[in-house]
C-alpha cells in the first residue's frame, strides 16, 4: 500500500485528474479553470495536460456556463462546472432549478444529465460579501438534484470522480476554508464508500453530533473536548445531503438517544430540520431529548469581522450536547 | 496572432491586434502629452480644470497604493486596485452632476472619491467591518456590488425612475438627471448587463453604461468575452456606443459628459468603452504572472494616464512648482489619513450582526439575538 499525504485541494484535483484520464468524455468548464487553475488552483495543470477543448475556460456568464454544460451533457459529455464562489452560482441558479433538475424527468429518462457542479461553499475564510454562503438547503430542496458534501482530502479524491461517474446532476459541495487546512493519507488503491452515504467517523455513546463539510471539523474537535469531561460524542459526517443516508444516523440515535446537528447554514429550514424530523419519526421512542440544531442565524453572512459569531464553532456544539445531555 | 493561445487567430478575423485602441478611440491627449483634437467630442479645457484632473487622478492614485498596502500589512482582507484607471474613473466621475446617480461596481474607488464619498469609508468592506458603510443616497453612489453585472440592471431601473419622476428633458440643468452604470468588460457577458442593455433601449431610459474594458476578467483575456470590439455592440441594442481613450483623462471626460447629456436631455442609453488596461493584480489576492505576459503591460506603462497629462501640463507652464508640492503633501496627508484611519475601524458589536436585516424586525431574529447575548453572557467570568 502506497499513500500520499494532500489536502484537500490536491485530493480534488487527484481526483478530476484520474476521472479525466479514466473517460475521454469529462470535460471542465468554468471561469479561470484553465491557465489560472481556478482562484482556489482545484484545476491547476489539468489544462496544460489536457488541453483547452477539455478544460475549458468560460466566459463570465454563469448561466452560461451551467447552460451550455446542459447541451454538453446532452451531446454525451460529462461537463463538470466550477462555480467560482457560492454567491455566484445564484445567476445560474434558473438553468440548475429548471433545466439541470429536471432534464431526466421530463424527457421520461431518455436525457440523462450526468453533470457536476462544484462549488466552493460556507465561510470562515474572512472573504467580502457574496465569498461565504451555504446553499445547501436550496438545491437540496430541488427534486432531480443531489447533493453531497466532502469534508477532508480523501474523500475529495473519491467522491469527485464517484460524482462524475454518476448519470445524475450532482451539486458539489467542497468546504472552501478546508482546502488547504489538513493534510491525510490517501490509499488510491483502496476501496472508497459508495457516494450516497453518510459515515459514523467518530464512534461514542453519549450523544450522536451530525455534521457535514467544514463543520465535521467543528464535530470532531467538540468530541475531543467532551471527552476530556467524560463525554462520548459520536460524529457522523453525512456527506450526502440529498438524498440523505439515515440508516446509519438512525442507528446511533437509538443507541444514544441524543441527536444533535450542527451546519453553517441558516437554522430556518436547513438542513437540520429535515434531518430532526426524520430523526423524530424513526426514533422517537428512543429519543431522550429533542433533536437540537447548531447552525447560522437567520440573518445574511455578516461582515467577516464578526463572522466567527455567527458560524457554528466548539463552543455551541458543546453548549448544545450540555443541553441535550441535561434534557 | 491569438497570444493567449485559443480559439481561431484573431488576428485572421480583425486584423493585427489593437493595443492602441483603434482608430475609432476617441482621444484628446496622446500618450506623449499632445493634445489632439477630436471632430465630435473635443472640447476646450481651463488650465484650473486639467489642473482639477490631475490632481484628482493623483489623489485617486495614492487611495489605491495606500489600501493596496494596507493590505500587505494585513489591515485588508483583500483589495481590488484600479492601477492604470484613474483618468477612466475621473473622467466619468468629473462629468456627473450632483443628480445624477452612479452605479458603481467593487473598482470604483475614483469614482467615489469624485462623488465625496469618504476614501476611509471605502475601506469597511475590504476590512471587514461592514458591507459598505456609506449612504447610498448622501452623495448618489450606491454601494459596491459584488456580483458581476447586477448592477446594470438597477441602474436601468433607477433611470426608468427617473424618467417617471419627469426629471429628464425639462432643458433645467439642475433638474435633469441621469444614471451611469459602472463594470467591466468580463461583466459584458452577464445576461444582466444585456437585459438592462434591452431595458434601457427599449424604454429609452437616461442611463450611460460605462464600461472599463480593462483587457482582463481575472484570467479571463478580452477575447473571451467577446468577438468584437466592445462598443459595437450597443448597436445591436439600438444605442450608441463609443470606445474612448481610457488612459485619456480629458477624452474620457469629454465622451461621458456627452453621453450624460444625451441622457439627461431624454435621448436614450449610450454605451461607453473606456479603452484602459489593469496594470495591476485583478485583487490582490490574484496572481497575474500565471496567464498574462509582461511585455503588455510594459507597452501599456507607457501609456500612463497620469504621466501623460503631467507631461501636458509641464509643457505648457499649467504645473509649476508650487502646485506640484501642495499636491504632494496633500496625497501624503491622505495617506496618513487612510493609514490611521483604517487601523482605527473597529470590529462591529457581535449582537450587531442581527441588525437591519428587516426594515420591520421580526419576533424570530429577535430571539435568536436575545438567545445569543444570553450565550455570550454566560462566558463572562469563565473565560476572561
Ligand atoms: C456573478 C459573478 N461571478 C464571478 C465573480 C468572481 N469575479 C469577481 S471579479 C471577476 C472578474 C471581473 O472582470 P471584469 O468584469 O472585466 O471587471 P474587472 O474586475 O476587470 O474590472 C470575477 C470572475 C463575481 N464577482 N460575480
Amino acid at each position: 500500500m502506497s499513500t500520499t499525504k494532500i489536502t484537500l485541494a490536491k485530493g480534488l484535483n487527484m481526483g478530476l485528474r484520474k476521472a479525466m484520464e479514466d473517460d475521454p468524455k469529462v470535460l471542465i468548464m468554468g471561469e479561470d479553470v484553465g491557465k489560472l487553475g481556478g482562484v482556489f488552483r482545484i484545476t491547476d495543470g489539468l489544462q496544460k495536460d489536457f488541453g483547452e477543448d477539455r478544460v475549458i475556460d468560460s466566459p463570465l456568464a454563469e448561466s452560461g456556463i451551467v447552460g451550455t454544460a446542459v447541451g454538453m451533457a446532452l451531446r454525451g459529455y460529462r461537463p463538470v462546472v466550477e462555480i467560482q464562489f457560492d454567491g455566484f452560482v445564484y445567476p445560474a441558479y434558473d438553468q440548475i432549478v429548471c433545466q439541470v433538475a429536471k432534464m431526466s424527468y421530463r424527457s421520461k429518462g431518455r436525457s440523462k444529465m450526468p453533470m457536476v457542479i462544484r462549488i466552493p461553499f460556507g465561510g470562515g475564510i474572512g472573504a467580502v460579501e457574496h465569498h461565504s454562503e451555504s446553499p445547501e438547503a436550496q438545491f437540496a430542496h430541488t427534486p432531480g438534484l443531489k447533493v453531497v458534501a466532502c469534508s477532508n482530502p480523501v474523500d475529495g479524491y473519491w467522491m469527485i470522480q464517484q460524482a462524475i461517474a454518476s448519470d445524475d446532476p450532482v451539486i458539489f459541495l467542497e468546504p472552501k476554508r478546508q482546502y488547504h487546512a489538513d493534510k491525510a493519507e490517501l490509499d488510491e488503491s483502496a476501496t472508497p464508500d459508495p457516494l450516497f452515504t453518510s459515515r459514523v467517523v467518530r464512534a461514542g455513546t453519549d450523544a450522536t453530533v451530525l455534521a457535514y463539510g467544514p463543520t465535521v471539523k467543528t464535530a470532531l474537535k467538540a468530541a475531543e473536548a467532551a471527552a476530556t469531561e467524560g463525554k462520548s460524542l459520536e460524529v457522523i459526517d453525512l456527506r450526502t445531503l440529498s438524498p440523505l443516508d439515515m440508516g446509519p444516523v438512525f442507528e446511533s440515535v437509538r443507541r444514544t438517544g441524543h441527536a444533535i446537528i450542527t451546519h453553517e447554514a441558516h437554522v430556518n429550514l436547513g438542513m437540520g430540520a429535515e434531518v430532526s424530523a426524520r430523526i423524530a419519526e424513526e426514533c422517537f421512542y428512543s429519543l431522550e431529548a429533542p433533536v437540537l440544531r447548531v447552525g447560522g442565524f437567520d440573518i445574511p453572512y455578516p461582515a467577516s469581522r464578526i463572522e466567527e459569531d455567527y458560524l457554528p464553532d466548539l463552543d455551541r456544539v458543546l453548549d448544545a450536547v450540555d443541553r441535550s445531555l441535561d434534557f | 496572432m491569438s497570444h493567449h493561445g485559443f480559439g481561431p487567430d484573431l488576428a485572421e478575423v480583425f486584423g493585427p491586434s489593437q493595443q492602441d485602441g483603434g482608430p475609432e478611440l476617441v482621444q484628446l491627449l496622446t500618450p506623449e502629452g499632445e493634445r489632439v483634437h477630436h471632430p465630435e467630442f473635443d472640447r476646450d479645457f481651463s488650465a484650473e480644470e486639467l489642473r482639477g484632473f490631475y490632481r484628482d487622478m493623483v489623489l485617486t492614485r495614492r487611495i489605491d497604493t495606500e489600501a493596496t498596502a494596507l493590505q500587505r500589512h494585513g489591515e485588508l482582507g483583500i483589495w481590488a486596485q484600479l492601477l492604470g484607471q484613474e483618468a477612466a474613473q475621473i473622467g466619468a466621475g468629473r462629468a456627473l452632476r450632483p443628480q445624477d446617480y452612479v452605479f458603481p461596481t467593487y473598482r470604483e474607488h475614483g469614482v467615489a472619491y469624485c462623488r465625496g464619498v469618504d476614501p476611509l469609508n471605502l475601506l469597511g468592506l475590504f476590512r471587514g467591518v461592514d458591507h459598505g458603510a456609506w449612504n447610498p443616497n448622501d452623495n448618489n453612489f450606491g454601494l459596491y456590488t459584488i456580483v458581476i453585472g447586477a448592477q446594470a440592471l438597477h441602474a436601468t431601473g433607477y433611470a426608468m425612475g427617473i424618467q417617471r419622476d419627469g426629471d429628464v428633458g425639462t432643458g433645467d440643468p439642475d433638474r435633469d438627471a441621469a444614471v451611469i452604470a459602472h463594470f467591466g468588460d468580463g461583466a459584458s457577458s452577464q445576461g444582466d448587463v444585456n437585459e438592462a442593455f434591452i431595458f434601457a433601449a427599449s424604454y429609452n431610459a437616461p442611463v450611460v453604461f460605462f464600461c472599463q474594458n480593462n483587457q482582463w476578467a481575472i484570467s479571463e483575456p478580452i477575447e473571451r468575452q467577446s468577438r468584437i470590439p466592445l462598443y459595437q455592440r450597443a448597436l445591436g441594442f439600438g444605442f450608441p456606443g463609443v470606445r474612448v481613450d481610457g488612459n485619456d483623462v480629458l477624452a474620457t471626460y469629454a465622451v461621458t459628459q456627452a453621453a450624460l447629456q444625451r441622457a439627461r436631455d431624454g435621448q436614450g442609453p449610450t454605451f461607453v468603452e473606456a479603452y484602459t488596461y489593469r496594470m495591476g493584480a485583478h485583487t490582490t489576492t490574484d496572481d497575474p504572472t500565471r496567464y498574462r505576459l509582461s511585455d503588455d503591460v510594459e507597452n501599456w506603462k507607457l501609456k500612463d494616464p497620469i504621466a501623460r497629462l503631467a507631461a501636458y501640463l509641464r509643457r505648457n507652464g499649467l504645473a509649476e512648482d508650487a502646485f506640484i508640492d501642495a499636491l504632494k503633501v496633500e496625497a501624503d496627508e491622505l495617506g496618513h489619513y487612510l493609514r490611521e484611519g483604517c487601523k482605527a475601524l473597529k470590529d462591529p458589536e457581535a449582537l450587531s450582526m442581527f441588525d437591519h436585516v428587516y426594515a420591520e424586525e421580526t419576533d424570530e431574529i429577535a430571539a435568536q439575538r436575545e438567545g445569543y447575548a444570553k450565550y455570550l453572557a454566560s462566558f463572562e467570568g469563565s473565560h476572561a
